[in-house]
């Protein structure tokens, strides 16, 4: 009795190198084939237990394609040992973890340190806060994780074992497919589920019907000796393949996507046009293999937009929805279309897709010279403050062309902010009190001199460079300032001209962006999951059917089933196999117990005759 | 218009007053599984001990109650179902006794506290159902668009699905305690810092992909969180478990606990299974995430706070995966793996929707 018991537990800790002694519910996973060596090295076991052991080891082997596991010991010294010995250890299990851990650890001060990327207005100011830690986290690409050098280092090692990984297990997999299933073991009844009955049908009947059921029930079926052995759930380990390959080719999509994209912004005020050439943009960039001769030939004029706002409640003001109607035309010129964009809505022209970003207001204003003429005259965009969801915004009227009452050429600057309905207090100065247009007014102030736009610096079109100007006065010396109503002048001080705030115009920010190969990304995440839920769904398992004759003269039937990992589908799936067999081999009232359960090459194995639950180790009943 | 309005506010004054009545009866709830847990506390019976304690022989060779049964059972009828006895794959520790009835341990009276205290998590389900619903209706929209929302749907998801494990007759009642608390935790966060009136969607929450990704997002959180709860007691367990087997001598507290619960086996299996099944629909949520956020944003993934940290959770979960078949990583590594998945999870929720600038910062606080 004990000479089993021991052999299996000894064995059983071997074969799985489960030296942490915890419960393997996994436990045949990813180790079958690694059991067979462990075992015939065993020399715990007796010479009649290995014998066993290695049928049983066999039974269990190729039920998946997971790789062998290796010590990781160090190679002999040469070259090709080393490189040999490297890559298995690229491409094992544990490397595989520890690199995904590795990823993930890798991701995370991307996600607390503002990126370049996604907000450089962030990054700058964290330089000029951090004089000392700023650069040392800028060598440390800390701003730049995602393209960073070492984080490229980890998903590309990882893409690199994936690889190392799924070719093989592609090619053991095709093998499995034409092997057969393994014999049954000798004694089914250490299997993971067992049942047994007796019968007065004759082995061979008994053994048939088992053939035609399992068939029937879709197993890959073999015959053995006096037994049947049966197959399934191969669509598990295909899964698990077509997920993995998946990965790769999402990781391709991903690449490619980034390498070749370009995504620019453009602002559009109502009425105005855009047509999709490198200069039009406001801002482009692009993947490091992009051409800008492949731009998609396009444009469109922005003929309305609407937008409306929560008027009451709590939410007052929170926007409730955007709509850019447009009109079109591909090609240098194509027929005009018209359409609308909306927040979650793109319009797709060609391979790009334009996207609807911000909205604003753009003041029309009148700019006159000290002599009366239009100097200026147009709409002026002023862009929201940061997070003010009320839409205040700055903005600048510069007037590049422009002469004073006795002729001399100057420039005019008029710097301020807008406000779609006008509020003022003491802490905040004039702002704006909701988002939609109830009282917009404009709150300028007047500066002349030069505006600085020919030295070549570039310039922000929404900024004032103060240096080469100075304000306007009022008499009593202070700047002047004034705030105007639709429709209002401000007369500029000694005749020097006046600007007339006319009417309020709307404008729209657009994102243009090509990405290819993002059908190719959904595509390889879809199949994923298909295989990912036929890998965690699906059950590989094995069935065995015995049938011998007893010691009494009647039938012996054994049924006996093994699943990749512990599932209680596979017990279940057992007890109906062997309802249904009974059907055709009914079972006799019981007998004495060790007919049952001695098999026929059982022999040697005297220790059942204390009972059939003697040796087991707990088993249950489900 | 006004009148809808009125009658909205309404439905979301009833709903804040169905969520509030189900935490006082989640509360009774606690106060039940207290008192099943108290007189569960009276019966000894350290089956575990038993089936462990003398090292080397015993959990081989001494019969259960169970096993005898199995063998008695044996085909004896004609029409009786075939008795199918499974064991554990070869290797590890041998199949222990699953604590039952939860915290009461056979204890009769513990066990009527332990009944009650379910009726009335079932009550209080009603009730916060009713609350998740009527908020829906007082929006006109899913109740998915803030933190507060997002609270009280995912504590109702973890309780609805354990009250569907306990009505498919599953071994969960010792889940009870743990998930009332954890929920009238959520709740009584919900109520107070996560706050927020009922109001409209912004526009760029406003889309099918919220049904299917946010819904998704919750249930995942949910059914990880069950997992979660899973692994946790697992690790204690096993610790008990190895100080049996090891002569060890456990404290008197911590075996009387940990008795009244699942096999550390059981236990490790019931996580595994909850986040292998979710790690699939996991996956989607993520996609369907990019699918929204390429409409939304113009592009499908921008490494934005969020982002990330569902990549991570995801990478670890499949870590959590990869670990349970990676030898030298099974058992209690993995079984920390998928504490940290989890972790990783609710620092998405709370940690990101809180302190991190990012684009999905709904949170409404
Ligand atoms: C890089 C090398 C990789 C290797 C060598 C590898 C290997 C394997 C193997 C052998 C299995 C089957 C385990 C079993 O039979 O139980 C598996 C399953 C799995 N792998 Fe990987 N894999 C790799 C990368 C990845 C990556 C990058 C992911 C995704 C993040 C991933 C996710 C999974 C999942 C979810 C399973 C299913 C686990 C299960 O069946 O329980 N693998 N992997």
């Amino acid at each position: 009795m004990s000479d089993t018991t021991d052999s299996n537990g000894t064995s059983g800790s071997n074969g799985a190198g489960d030296t942490d002694g915890t419960a393997g519910t996994d436990g045949t996973s990813g180790t079958g084939s690694a059991d067979v060596t462990a075992r015939t090295g065993s020399s715990a076991a007796t010479d009649s237990g290995s014998a066993e052991e290695a049928t049983e080891a066999a039974a269990q082997s190729q039920l998946s394609t997971a790789p062998v596991e290796e010590a990781p010991s160090g190679p002999k010294l040469s070259l090709f040992g080393w490189l040999r010995w490297f890559w298995r250890q690229l491409t094992s299990m544990r490397v595989a973890l520890l690199l995904l851990l590795l990823l993930s650890l890798a991701s995370v001060p991307g996600s607390l340190i503002p990126q370049r990327n996604a907000s450089p207005f962030r990054v700058a100011e964290f330089l000029q806060n951090n004089p000392k830690l700023g650069p040392v986290y800028d060598r440390l690409q800390l701003f730049d994780v995602y393209s960073s050098v070492w984080f490229s280092a980890i998903y590309l090692l990882l893409f690199v074992s994936l690889i190392g990984c799924i070719v093989p297990r592609t090619w053991q997999f095709v093998g499995q497919l034409r092997a057969k299933p393994p014999k049954a073991p000798s004694r089914l009844k250490r299997m993971p589920a067992y049942t047994t009955w007796r019968t007065e049908a004759e082995p061979a009947e008994v053994l048939g019907g088992a053939r035609k059921l399992l068939r029937g029930s879709r197993f890959r079926v073999a015959d053995g000796e006096g037994s049947v052995s049966a197959e399934k759930g191969y669509l598990r380990e295909l899964g698990n393949l077509c997920f993995h390959l998946a990965l790769i080719v999402m990781l391709v999509a991903f690449a490619v996507g980034q390498l070749w994209s370009v995504e620019g912004g453009k602002l559009v005020v109502k009425g105005g046009g855009f047509a999709n050439t490198l200069t039009q943009y406001d801002d482009i960039k692009s993947g490091a293999l992009y051409d800008y001769d492949d731009l998609d030939g396009f444009g469109f004029t922005l003929e309305e937009f609407h937008s409306s706002f929560e008027e009451s409640g709590p939410e007052r003001g929170t926007p409730r929805d955007f709509r850019a109607d447009i009109s079109y035309w591909e090609g240098a010129d194509g027929p005009e279309k018209k359409a609308s964009i909306e927040v979650n809505e793109p319009l797709t022209v060609g391979s790009s897709k334009v996207y609807l970003l911000g909205h604003g207001y753009a003041p029309v204003v009148t700019v006159k010279d000290g002599k009366g003429d239009v100097a200026f005259r147009g709409p002026v965009p002023f862009l929201p403050q940061d997070g003010d969801p009320n839409l205040t915004s700055q903005g600048v009227v510069k007037v590049t062309d422009y002469q004073d009452a006795k002729g001399k050429k100057e420039q005019l600057g008029f710097v301020g902010i807008f406000t779609p309905t006008y509020g003022i207090d003491e802490v905040r100065g004039p702002h704006s009190t909701f988002p939609g247009m109830k009282y917009p007014a404009i709150f300028l102030s007047a500066y002349r001199g030069n505006l600085g736009i020919d030295t070549g610096l570039p310039q922000s079109v929404y900024q004032l460079n103060q240096r080469g100007m100075e304000p306007f006065e009022t008499e009593d010396g202070d700047i002047l300032r004034q705030s105007l109503r639709p429709g209002e002048t401000m007369d500029l001080p000694d005749g020097a001209g006046s600007l007339t705030f006319e009417r309020v115009e709307r404008w729209a920010t657009f994102q243009i962006s090509q990405k290819p190969a993002s059908g190719w990304a959904l595509g390889g995440a879809l199949v994923a999951i298909g295989g990912l839920a036929a890998s965690l769904f699906l059950q590989r398992r094995r069935v065995w059917v015995r049938a011998y004759a007893g010691g009494d003269g009647r039938t012996v039937v054994e049924m006996a089933s093994l699943g990749r990992s512990e599932s209680a589908k596979v017990p279940e799936e057992l007890g109906t196999l062997a309802e249904r067999l009974r059907a055709g081999a009914a079972p006799l009232p019981s007998a004495p117990e060790r007919d049952a359960d001695d098999g026929p090459d059982d022999t040697s194995d005297h220790d059942d005759s204390v009972g059939p639950s003697a040796d087991d180790d707990g088993p249950r009943r489900s | 218009m006004n009148l809808a309005a009125a009658d909205n506010q309404s439905l979301a004054d009833l709903s804040r007053v169905l969520i509030l009545s189900a935490m006082a009866v989640y509360t009774c709830a606690f106060v039940a599984h207290i008192a099943e847990w108290v007189f569960g506390s009276r019966s000894r019976v350290a089956r575990t001990a038993a089936a462990l304690a003398p090292k080397k022989k015993s959990p081989y060779t001494r019969p259960t109650e169970k096993e005898t049964e199995a063998a008695a059972g044996a085909g004896t009828t004609v029409l009786e179902k075939p008795e199918v006895v499974t064991r554990s794959a070869l290797g590890g520790r041998p199949d222990l006794p699953d604590g039952t009835g939860g915290g009461a341990g056979g204890d009769e009276q513990g066990d009527v506290y332990g009944r009650v205290a379910i009726a009335l998590t079932v009550l209080a389900f009603a009730l916060h159902a009713a609350g998740v619903l009527t908020r829906a209706f007082s929006v006109t929209r899913a109740p998915w668009a803030n933190m507060y929302e997002f609270s009280i749907t995912f504590s109702m998801v973890i309780v609805g699905a354990y009250l569907v494990l306990l009505a498919a007759k599953k071994n969960v009642r010792w889940l009870g305690l743990v998930l009332v608390t954890t929920v009238l935790l959520d709740l009584g966060l919900a109520n107070t810092v996560l706050y927020t009136e009922s109001d409209q969607l912004p526009p760029a929450l406003d889309s099918v992909w919220l049904w299917i990704h946010v819904s998704l997002a919750i249930l995942c959180g949910g059914l990880f969180y069950l997992g979660a709860v899973g692994t946790m007691l697992y690790l204690f367990r096993d610790s008990y478990e190895n100080k049996l087997e090891q002569g060890g001598k456990p404290g008197g507290f911590a075996t009387s606990v940990l008795e009244r619960l699942p096999s550390a086996a059981s236990l490790d299996k019931f996580a595994y299974r909850i986040n292998a099944a979710v790690f699939p629909f996991w996956t989607f949520t993520i996609i369907a995430g990019a699918i929204w956020a390429e409409d939304a944003w113009g592009r499908y993934w921008g490494w934005d706070a969020k982002e990330v940290w569902s990549f991570i959770t995801w990478v670890a979960y499949a870590g959590y995966l990869h670990a349970r078949a990676t030898v030298g990583w099974k058992g209690r590594k993995a079984a920390m793996l998928a504490i940290v998945a989890f972790l990783c999870f609710l620092f998405n929720y709370y940690g990101v929707n809180l302190f991190v600038n990012s684009l999905h910062s709904y949170s409404g606080v």
